[in-house]
């Protein structure tokens, strides 16, 4: 079609549209506020996460409009690019008139538009109009103009400026955030995204080892830009690194391979973590000598291009050696063998399980369960696990090597929950004189005994009947003797509640009081109980009052603690793993570039106002009469002042003239 | 006419600035001068580059503040002479804090900071008398107290500086490392930047909203340390172990303190406006500036936000890049800095190039503050990422 009939190329009004400043402030908005959207909904989580946060119908509109990776979804892209074309326009068109108004020093006004300023005044001079000219340029050259005189045939025009960097300012501002987003694009994953919808690359979302991950879930080491993270156990080495995508990664080789020789944490005297350190070796087949480097956080190794970061920590596989103490029947203790990440299988009365290590800890500086607060030490190594039954029922504990000090006494504590989002609940297992879980063992051992049960049945009836009314009747001494025994039974059985439930049943409501009675004589034929241990480990022992009572407590609740095992930490080889991020930006320092431009731009646009002044001398009526004007689009305010303080300035100095010429 | 042609063109010319200098403008150069050679010479050794390089910067801006805005002076020396003071009387002894007087009561950081908080209520309080009342003498003595509350909350900072080292040289940094010390800072900065206004334009009627604000943020670090002991000094978790903190965080918070005054200018704007309709002899109608010269104040101070919030976006991009592997990770702080950034950006070319003014933009200005405020605490309390460790 005919595009010379209308007044304007489509071109034009498309550089019209794109150029303007409502698109330009919608665009701002915009971007503001679906940015907020990253923020609220965590982003890049294993979509599973999301499935369950969003029920499945939710979970795929959410997926559709890419809200689990908003930033680089292809609409914010789209705004984004948008931003960038309307600034550029902007600038575009902007530039030239910007540019030349810097030179320009709109040397032709007239008389009648100098008077129509806003700013304006009118003086009377004695001396000719060149030489009025003449002082006002330098008057204007000493409060920082740059001023021009200039002939016009009826009167003299002293144009003068201030500032004109301003517009500089603008195109460096302005430069600076096309600059910034070229950078951004750069190292940004849309040449990714792009293999991906072409189906070149393909996300894996099993967990597989490196070396069964398909092609097409690989990336050559000469990719670009990148930003991916690995874990390596100390003395281990890596050649790929996973690039996290959505609900999965893509494997990423790099043209050299990592080493982590040693992982550390440097601690506070307050025990706090000071600083994780990893020392790091790196083979490169263009190097003939490795390259040893010890990096920590905010001090990453920067070679060839590529960043490396200490960005986590694990356990990379401790080795555990432990006892097994069991719980639930008599036996002895037996040694058993395990690796953090690892699981490995034991049979028990209650059928096969398999004991899963999740974690080791070398130092626990917090407070010491049951305390909180702010009392912080370090509670020395620990271990996590799950103990999984045969229906694949699973409990996790965790326990501490170490007994802990609590009001003066020695426990050894233990954990247990029914899954992640619960609390622990702790067992306290007094330590015995030698500072081991023994004694306590021995104890318990001792309640699963049918025959030192019977005999401290048979002792407490004695000790309570004595000198009461039912001594010499045999049938009452059997039946109290069976109930002290059916007690002791339910106390390591089932614990306090056993007990509680067992009097319950058995004691009719109307003779309450007699629950106190039985619970005492239990404590006293536990105490008995407790005697017989004690002779086991030979009359030598000395025993600490309190270690029964806090015995008892922890017998008390063990039937709760659901495994058929106290598994006692004796020694480890502990293995960490560190987990790098390695990166590459080649766009880094166009957007460093970019930055600078910004800064600049904006202080310059800021605190360099553009700022003109006029003075129009010509002779009428024998004297010569000066207009006085100026302008500025910045701060008028503070040029009112400035203004004002010139007019004033004038004055005086005219009043001098005219005094001079002796008017 | 030539002798007085010369005679006229002498009197054209302007006295340079230099001639403009009272004499104590040169001994406040010379005391700077004097004092950063002194550092050099006495601890040179000990400097690093970075930390030379800012003394050799610091001390001619300085010289150039306190020539520029004389009261600044007064602030600084007496800042300085109570901070050198509290370091003196610490020796190597932390536990002088409970000892010596002059520590106990006044200067220890502790006291300082309370002083402080207990002052910008005061001031608070006599800001709105003085509006109300219209009574000048009380405002200006609500001025004072700002002045010296500002004077107590740098000199807590500098002494609890000193004190974190005093713990353990490992332990020792900068306070601007958690939401307690970044509030006593906010407040500070606050309460500078409207005292640098309320000399320029000298108009004493905008502190009463103003130092709401403050007297919020001094609310919350009372709260912060009788509530949670926010204020016994921690060592630093490893991420921020490092030297881009020094500048990330002052920078930002001038920013949100710039944002913070524009925004309660942008009340007192509003409130004007209103008043001058319903009230036109009301206090509010009176005593407030012009709405030209607050709508000015706004813009002067958005605009000196956005300038450091630019910078300390920049320069904590810098830093991530140094410590989480690029300098750019749509972690929300960082996002939510950039929703400030394009906010105000759009407030900036509504107001400069569609040339709008007065309401509008004075709710804006307040909005801009909900937003603020939000990128400030409720990232650190609702949205979890990188800056986590700036948790509540
Ligand atoms: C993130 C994007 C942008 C930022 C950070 C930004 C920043 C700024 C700043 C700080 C100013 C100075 C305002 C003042 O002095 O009060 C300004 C002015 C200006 N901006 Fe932008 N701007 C952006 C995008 C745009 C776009 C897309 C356009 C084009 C439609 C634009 C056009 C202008 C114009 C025409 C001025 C006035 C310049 C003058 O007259 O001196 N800006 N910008």
């Amino acid at each position: 079609m005919n595009t010379r009939a209308q007044p304007r190329s489509t071109g034009a009004i498309l550089l019209e549209f794109l150029g303007s400043m409502n698109l330009a402030i919608t665009l701002l908005v915009v971007i503001a506020v679906s940015s907020v959207i990253g923020t609220v909904l965590k982003q890049n989580e294993p979509y599973q996460n999301y499935i369950i946060k969003f029920g499945s119908f939710w979970f795929e509109v959410y997926k559709a409009l890419g809200l689990y990776d908003v930033y680089s979804a292809p609409w914010f892209l789209f705004i984004m690019g948008f931003l960038l074309v309307s600034t550029s326009v902007c600038v575009y068109r902007n530039a030239p008139s910007m540019l030349r108004d810097m030179k320009n020093f709109r040397d032709n006004v007239t008389a009648k538009s100098l008077q129509n300023f806003h700013l304006t005044a009118t003086f009377n001079a004695a001396s000719a109009p060149s030489d009025v000219a003449l002082a006002l340029q330098r008057y204007f050259n000493s409060h920082g103009y740059r001023a021009r005189v200039k002939q016009h045939d009826d009167h003299v025009l002293v144009a003068a400026m201030k500032g004109r960097a301003n517009r500089l300012g603008y195109l460096f501002a302005h430069v600076a955030i096309v600059v910034i987003c070229i950078g951004g694009l750069l190292d940004g994953n849309v040449p990714l995204k792009l293999d991906e919808a072409r189906g070149k690359v393909k996300v894996e979302t099993r967990v597989l080892p490196v070396s069964q991950v398909p092609a097409i879930s690989r990336l050559p080491a000469g990719n670009a830009s990148f930003r991916g993270v690995v874990n390596i156990p100390e003395g281990s080495t890596a050649k790929f690194i996973e690039l996290r995508l959505r609900d999965g990664y893509l494997l990423q080789e790099l043209p050299f391979a990592v080493e982590v020789k040693d992982f550390r944490i440097e601690h506070y005297p307050g025990g706090q973590p000071k600083s994780f350190e990893s020392d790091l070796v790196i083979y490169d087949p263009e190097q003939d000598a490795p390259l040893a480097r010890t990096i920590s956080v905010n001090h990453p190794l920067l070679y060839k291009g590529y960043a490396v970061y200490q960005a986590n920590f694990g356990d990379g596989g401790s080795k555990l050696t432990l006892r097994a103490w069991p719980l639930t029947a008599q036996g002895t203790a037996r040694e058993v063998r395990g690796v953090v990440n690892d699981s490995v299988k034991l049979d028990s009365p209650q059928g096969p399980l398999t004991l899963e290590f999740s974690d080791f800890k070398l130092y626990n500086v917090k407070p010491a369960p049951p305390e909180s607060g702010k009392k912080f030490r370090d509670l020395g190594p620990s271990f996590v696990f799950k103990v999984r039954n045969a229906d694949g029922i699973a409990l996790e504990y965790e326990n501490f090597m170490q007994p802990v000090e609590q009001n003066g006494r020695l426990f050894f504590i233990s954990g247990v929950r029914e899954s992640i989002n619960e609390e622990y609940s702790y067992v306290h297992i007094p330590a015995d004189a030698q500072g081991g879980v023994e004694r306590f063992m021995r104890f318990l051992a001792a309640l699963r005994d049918r025959q030192i049960l019977q005999d401290a049945a048979v002792q407490v009836t004695q000790l309570s009947l004595q000198g009461g009314a039912g001594e010499n009747n045999p049938k009452i001494r059997k039946a109290m003797a069976d109930i002290m025994q059916r007690l002791l039974e339910r106390f390591g059985e089932e614990g306090f509640e056993g007990v509680v439930s067992y009097l319950r049943a058995n004691i009719p409501p109307d003779r309450q009081q007699a629950v106190q009675t039985y619970a005492d004589l239990l404590q006293e034929a536990l105490r008995i109980v407790y005697g017989k241990v004690l002779a086991q480990e030979g009359a030598a022992q000395q025993d600490s009052p309190q270690f029964f009572e806090d015995a008892l407590n922890a017998l008390g609740v063990m039937p709760q603690y659901g495994a058929p095992y106290y598994l006692q930490l004796t020694d480890f080889e502990h293995v960490q793993f560190s987990g790098l991020q390695i990166t590459r930006a080649p766009g880094k320092n166009v957007v460093y570039l970019g930055f600078a431009l910004l800064l600049v731009g904006v202080f310059i646009m800021f605190y360099v106002p553009h700022r003109r002044l006029w003075a129009l001398a010509s002779r009428d009526a024998g004297a010569t009469r000066v207009i006085f004007a100026g302008s500025s689009q910045r701060d008028r305010l503070g040029f009112a002042k400035e203004f004002d303080a010139l007019r004033q300035g004038l004055e005086a100095r005219f009043r001098h003239d005219n005094a001079d010429a002796g008017m | 006419m030539s002798v007085s042609q010369d005679v006229m063109l002498d009197g054209f010319a302007k006295r340079p600035f230099l001639k403009t200098l009272s004499p104590f403008d040169w001994v406040w150069a010379a005391l700077l001068i004097g004092g950063a050679a002194f550092v050099l010479y006495r601890y040179g050794a000990l400097l690093d580059g970075y930390e030379i390089a800012i003394l050799l910067g610091v001390t001619p801006l300085f010289i150039a503040l306190g020539w520029h805005w004389k009261p600044a002076r007064a602030l600084l020396l007496s800042v300085a002479a109570l901070s050198l003071l509290a370091v003196t009387l610490y020796g190597a002894d932390l536990a002088a804090a409970e000892k010596n007087f002059f520590l106990k009561f006044l200067i220890s950081s502790q006291s300082a900071i309370m002083w402080m908080s207990a002052l910008f209520v005061m001031a608070t309080f006599a800001y709105f008398a003085g509006l109300f009342m219209r009574s000048d003498f009380t405002t200006r003595v609500a001025g004072i107290l700002t002045w010296s509350a500002a004077a107590m909350g740098l000199v807590g900072l500098f002494v609890r500086w000193r004190e974190s080292y005093l713990i353990h040289i490992d332990v020792g940094h900068i306070p601007v490392s958690n939401l307690y010390e970044v509030f006593i800072l906010f407040s500070v900065i606050t309460a500078l930047l409207y005292l640098y206004y309320e000399g320029r334009y000298n108009t004493r009627s905008l502190g009463a909203f103003v130092l709401l604000v403050i007297s919020a943020a001094v609310g919350f670090v009372l709260w912060y340390t009788f509530g949670r002991e926010a204020h016994v000094i921690q060592p630093l978790v490893p991420a921020l172990k490092s030297y881009w903190m020094k500048i990330h965080v002052p920078a930002n918070f001038i920013g949100y303190g710039a944002f913070s005054l524009a925004a309660m200018v942008g009340v007192a704007y509003l409130l004007r406006a209103r008043a001058e309709r319903l009230r036109p002899h009301g206090a509010l109608a009176t005593r407030l500036p012009s709405l030209e010269i607050m709508d000015d104040v706004m813009y002067k101070s958005i605009a000196l936000g956005f300038f450091f919030f630019t910078l300390a976006t920049i320069l904590g991009a810098l830093w991530a890049a140094e410590a989480w592997g690029g300098y750019w990770s749509w972690d929300p702080k960082e996002t939510w800095a950039l929703i400030i950034l394009l906010n105000y950006a759009a407030w900036l070319h509504m107001r400069l190039t569609k040339g709008w003014r007065g309401a509008p933009m004075a709710w804006w200005a307040v909005v801009g503050l909900l937003v603020t405020t939000f990128a400030f605490l409720g990232v650190n309390i609702f949205l979890s990422g990188l800056h986590s460790y700036g948790a509540l």
